[in-house]
């Protein structure tokens, strides 16, 4: 052997850990984003960003049952609001965000419910969550989106079941 | 010719590179120490004539750090570092030179509506946010700038290789090419869309843009851009930093194996930015999440060859135990200790960004403080300290002087280290409590009450940076214009207790390296990109909104 049989030791010996650490760690994202069913944005259609409020089903933004405990809410975000800015859902209902952007990027942020998703114009956004728990969260825009973003909010109130 | 030869003509160059890195390093600090204090709920204070808003703070916070503070010591430090691994003046000074000026021309360039509230677009730069014409072309000039100084670098290795035939490139030079060789690739989907989108849109050419493709192109390069920020940095960890601790490097070939994994693995994965994007099928996202763990391996390498070189080191100074080793280390050169800190902190940067990049989890923390406590860890503290740590020994030879005050540089990197500690663990916790970034906070209407037990330390910790980094420009500034002692010798190469030759000698060849990073790429990218382009309708209008 040319080279020193320590060094070489000591080098395979972290070198095979560096595989399976990374490794190990992508078994468990694996594990807990599949066995979970935890879906990420995905492609959901394209929009004309200048006819935003001419195209369906954003000519009508607001929230739609779609099923005994699913509603849809079809949601326009600009500067510097999102329409609608306040979602009346009961508690235990799933909703699909569907939602677009018709000025400059921006995002759709609603911690607590695992909704994180872009509205990026000429792109139409969708995702699902489940609110299970009554109260009210927040939903910000996340993405800079002008002078006055921080002021683009809303909120998803979820109520008792009647 | 000796090594302090060798580096002589590169001397004023380089220092004409440091120069300018530091004066944007000073805007980068005031503008930070602003926002800072803003969250800790001081008021923001716009005026007409310096800072116009937050987020025109911010916008010139992101430019001036990450862009300008980053690229130009890289463009200094990188062809000096090679001229002595080389022993040898590098290739076409005037090649240099004209490089220099190219830079700082598109520097100034985009500066003028930078500065001028016209480019309050953020260093992202997203469209169709539409900053003025000249922001784009400025910083396109500057990344054309970088690749001349590839140029310049492969054409000293030529020369190197033909005075010295078979034998293996110095380490500090060959990690220094592929560093750039690295950078040189991955930023073409930057200059893509500069030249294609960005600028005809801006100048009114074309009447729209596509947000989606020119974001994704924005980030095959704004991942890579990290690593274009952080190898320099390793360049320092691996070639010098085992010597001044007194030590020697454990593995040459191990390190020359590294750094070719980060030349074929920085950049088919920026996607992992984009986990939350429309327009992009979750397939891609997963399949580059998986290559963003591949590239945790030449990370893992790295924390292994250099604490092993550190190890040794603090052994041979008397060091004993598991981990006391440590702190028999030459803490007392302000030098070393800085990259150590640095180090330190990059342990948790580098688990942190695991975490952005775990796809599911992303959904947690993408565009939330949690990002920003993440990138001063890593950009903010393990490139820019271990920047300050060479620093304060490459100013006092360009200027040949010692260090105005070793006692001053100790006290700053230790105040940066602190003060990162305190500012970006609040961050973290923010932004896991749902807080946004980039966000004038203390104005938000949605304003979390639980936000605020944490916000005052945002401040606290962003003074302490401050602090710390007016007094790392300062001692600077001092050693250039009053300090006289002569300046002590740079710090020599370290030397491997296992040499090149041990390794096979693929790892002393570039193009085959360079094939499989265009593989990689075209693989990661080409089918996204592809469909980007063929159902893109270039119909976004831009907007001028802040």
């Amino acid at each position: 052997m040319k080279r020193g049989a320590t060094v070489y030791l000591y080098e395979l010996a972290w070198i095979l850990p560096s595989i399976a650490i990374p490794v190990g760690m992508l078994a468990a994202l694996l594990v807990t984003a599949f066995g979970a069913g935890i879906h990420v944005p995905s492609i959901a259609g394209r929009i004309d960003p200048t006819r935003v409020t001419e195209t369906a089903p954003f000519d009508q933004p607001g929230v739609v049952k779609t099923g005994p405990v699913s509603y849809e809410v079809r949601m326009i975000g600009q500067i510097w609001a999102f329409t609608p800015n306040e979602i009346r859902v009961p508690v235990g209902s799933t909703v699909t965000f569907v939602a677009t952007s018709k000025d400059v990027i921006h995002g759709l942020f609603i911690p607590g419910a695992n909704v994180n998703i872009m509205l990026i114009p000429g792109q139409i956004s969708r995702v699902t969550a489940r609110f299970d728990r009554e109260g009210e969260f927040f939903m910000a825009c996340h993405e800079y989106c002008g002078i006055a973003h921080h002021t683009m909010g809303g909120k998803v109130i979820v109520e008792p079941r009647s | 010719m000796s090594l302090d030869t060798a580096s002589d003509p590169e001397k004023r160059l380089t220092g004409a590179h440091m120069l300018v890195a530091n004066v944007a390093l000073l805007g980068g600090i005031v503008t930070g120490l602003l926002q800072g204090l803003e969250h800790a709920g001081v008021e923001f204070p716009a005026s007409e004539y310096f800072l116009q808003s937050y987020y025109h703070s911010v916008s010139m916070h992101g430019v001036l750090n990450v862009l300008v503070w980053t690229t130009f010591f890289i463009a200094g430090f990188l062809p000096f570092i090679s001229a002595r691994a080389y022993a040898m003046p590098l290739a076409s000074p005037r090649l240099g030179w004209l490089t220099f000026w190219l830079m700082l021309a598109g520097l100034l360039i985009a500066a003028v509506p930078l500065a001028g509230n016209a480019a309050t677009v953020m260093f992202t730069f997203y469209a169709p946010l539409k900053a003025h014409w000249a922001f784009y072309v400025g910083l396109t000039l500057v990344v054309v700038g970088t690749w001349l100084i590839t140029l310049r670098l492969a054409l000293s290795q030529r020369d190197w290789r033909a005075r010295h035939p078979g034998a293996r490139t110095p380490l500090a030079a060959f990690m220094s090419l592929v560093t750039m060789t690295m950078w040189t690739l991955a930023s073409v989907g930057l200059a893509a869309s500069m030249l294609f989108m960005l600028i005809p849109w801006s100048l009114g050419l074309v009447a729209g843009t596509d947000p989606l493709l020119t974001r994704t192109l924005f980030w095959l390069t704004g991942h890579p851009i990290v690593y274009f920020w952080l190898l320099p940095a390793y360049v320092s960890w691996y070639t010098l930093v085992p010597r001044q601790a007194g030590g020697r490097l454990f593995s040459d070939p191990m390190a020359r194996g590294s750094f070719l994994l980060f030349l074929i693995l920085s950049a088919p994965l920026g996607l992992h930015h984009q986990v939350t994007d429309p327009g992009i099928h979750e397939g891609w996202k997963l399949f580059q999440a998986f290559l963003t763990f591949a590239v945790f391996f030449p990370s893992l390498l790295t924390f292994f060859n250099v604490v092993a070189s550190l190890e040794g080191a603090g052994r041979a100074r008397g060091g004993k135990g598991l981990a006391a080793w440590f702190f028999r280390l030459p803490w007392g050169d302000p030098s070393l200790a800085a990259q150590l800190l640095a180090m330190l902190m990059f342990c948790a940067g580098g688990i942190g960004g695991l975490i952005n990049a775990s796809y599911n989890m992303n959904l947690v923390v993408h565009n939330t403080a949690y990002v920003v406590g993440h990138f001063h860890t890593t950009v903010g503290t393990a490139v820019t300290l271990t920047y300050m740590g060479i620093s304060y020994w490459l100013v006092p030879h360009l200027a040949g002087r010692a260090l105005w005050s070793a006692r001053m540089a100790l006290v700053q990197a230790w105040t940066w280290f602190v003060g990162m500690l305190i500012f970006s663990t609040a961050l973290h916790e923010l932004g896991i409590r749902g807080m946004p970034r980039r966000t004038m906070i203390s104005q938000a209407s949605y304003f979390q009450p639980e936000w605020s037990a944490l916000l005052p330390w945002v401040g606290v910790g962003g003074t302490l940076l401050f602090v710390s980094g007016i007094l790392y420009l300062l001692n600077l500034v001092l050693t250039v214009t009053v300090s006289r002692a002569p300046a002590p010798a740079v710090p020599e190469f370290a030397v491997s207790t296992a040499p090149p030759e041990d390794g096979p000698a693929i790892l002393n060849r570039l193009r085959p390296w360079i094939v499989t990073a265009v593989v990689f790429l075209v693989i990661a990218y080409g089918p996204t990109l592809a469909r980007l382009v063929a159902t893109s309708r270039l119909n976004a209008p831009g907007f001028r909104v802040w």
